[in-house]
């Protein structure tokens, strides 16, 4: 079997209508079969002129050490391997009738960090917004200091670069929100809220335990 | 003194038939470059750029460190990326000036050469940003990319051609098709008088 095709356009978990209003049904298939199908087989491509030991590692692995990727091939393999794992973990951190507060060892942890989940909220919200160009919000657990954190991540670089677990992200490229919202990112976001899927941002940070 | 939002150089919808819709235009002028201004305005205002020219403002306030936090140089340097694009575009046939194909000729050794590279910048730009047509200092031309807001006045360089590669140019018209967004764009919408008038 040649390498080709290591990675695969992973599956939503729900029906492209399933966040209306929040977000569309196009902007959530265009999102899926073209963007992130795009970012699969481009890491695919990219990985296909790396050595057989990168080839070997999985994608979380390789973002986790980028820096052990050759200088001329590590914007491909940071850029389409952030926006293939990035999006795979947008699909799962929404869902429909999500939103709400979080309960549990997040709700615990987001309190320690930020004072209260409105302060969190608020905090995210408007750090997001305010992202220059194409990029992603969010929550992140830092092993160093064994807190989660809010981050800002460019482009598609992943947090997994910087050494942090990513929990729950938000989408802020344009493509994400421009055939509902767009200019008017803010708005997409303060949407965005109402399909975050609480359940599985505990079930991501209780694996950093 | 405030900068103001020029007008489009032509109609909404003069460039439908060329592939930027009426839409398009409404968006990204009336909105996305409106907002750079208003932003822009707010930003400087009570600042010691306030009253300064906007290459002023782009080349004093340009930190390659720094850029993701800088709402004067993001906002100014907008504004003047979307003053020149309007021009670099147009209506109507639009023939290749002779000195610009000489030029093109010199330094990339075809138009088409230099077409191919310039898409190539478009497409390869990860994020928002531009691909551009520059003449640098020594007068040789390049093809440059530069993220988000970032142009050739960070540089040094005149901006002879830009496309702007953030996903609000293209969405509507080509959806997530960039480099179909970026062969139109050289094929059907620049206005190639105004990029020979920048030499
Ligand atoms: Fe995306
Ligand atoms: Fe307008
Ligand atoms: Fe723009």
């Amino acid at each position: 079997m040649s390498f080709m095709g290591k990675y695969t356009l992973p599956e939503m978990p729900y029906a492209y209508d399933a966040l209306e209003p929040h977000i569309d049904a196009k902007t959530m298939e265009i999102h899926h079969t073209k963007h992130h199908q795009t970012y699969t087989d481009k890491l695919n491509a990219a990985l296909e002129t790396c050595s057989s030991d990168i080839q070997a590692k999985d994608i979380v692995d390789i973002l986790s050490d980028i820096k052990s990727i050759p200088d001329d091939k590590r914007g491909a393999i940071n850029f389409n391997g952030g926006g293939y794992d990035n999006h795979r973990l947008f699909w799962n951190n929404m869902k429909p009738n999500g939103g709400g507060e979080p309960g549990g060892s997040i709700a615990d942890a987001i309190n320690d960090s930020f004072g209260s989940f409105s302060d969190f909220k608020e905090k995210f919200s408007s750090t997001t917004a305010v992202i220059q160009g194409s990029g992603w919000g969010w929550l992140v657990y830092n092993p160093s200091s064994g807190k989660v954190e809010y981050k800002s991540m460019p482009n598609q670089t992943s947090p997994r670069t910087e050494g942090l677990v990513p929990l729950l992200g938000c989408d802020v490229w344009e493509h994400a929100y421009y055939l509902n919202y767009q200019n008017k990112r803010p708005v997409y976001i303060e949407a965005w809220w109402n399909v975050v899927n609480w359940d599985e941002v505990e079930s991501r940070f209780s694996k950093t335990k | 003194m405030a900068f103001e939002l020029p007008d489009l150089p032509y109609a909404h919808d003069a460039l439908a038939g060329a592939g930027m819709s009426k839409e398009t235009l409404e968006y990204h002028h009336d909105l996305h470059h409106n907002a750079y201004v208003t932003n822009g305005n707010a930003a400087i205002a009570g600042t010691e750029w306030d009253g300064k020219s906007l290459e002023e403002i782009i080349g004093g306030t340009y930190d390659a460190s720094a850029v993701a936090q800088n709402g004067i140089f993001n906002n100014i340097s907008q504004l003047w990326n979307h003053n020149q694009f309007w021009e670099m575009m147009g209506p109507g046939e639009s023939k290749m000036p002779g000195e610009l194909e000489a030029a093109l000729t010199e330094s990339f050794g075809s138009v088409d050469e230099f077409k191919a590279q310039f898409s190539a910048a478009g497409a390869g730009q990860f994020g928002s940003g531009w691909c551009w047509l520059v003449k640098n200092a020594d007068g040789g031309l390049a093809v440059t990319k530069t993220e988000n807001g970032v142009n050739p006045l960070c540089f040094g360089q005149t901006a002879l051609l830009g496309c702007d590669v953030w996903e609000h140019s293209y969405y509507i018209d080509f959806r997530n098709k960039r480099p179909a967004y970026l062969s139109n764009f050289l094929d059907n919408l620049v206005n190639w008088e105004n990029v020979a008038s920048r030499m």
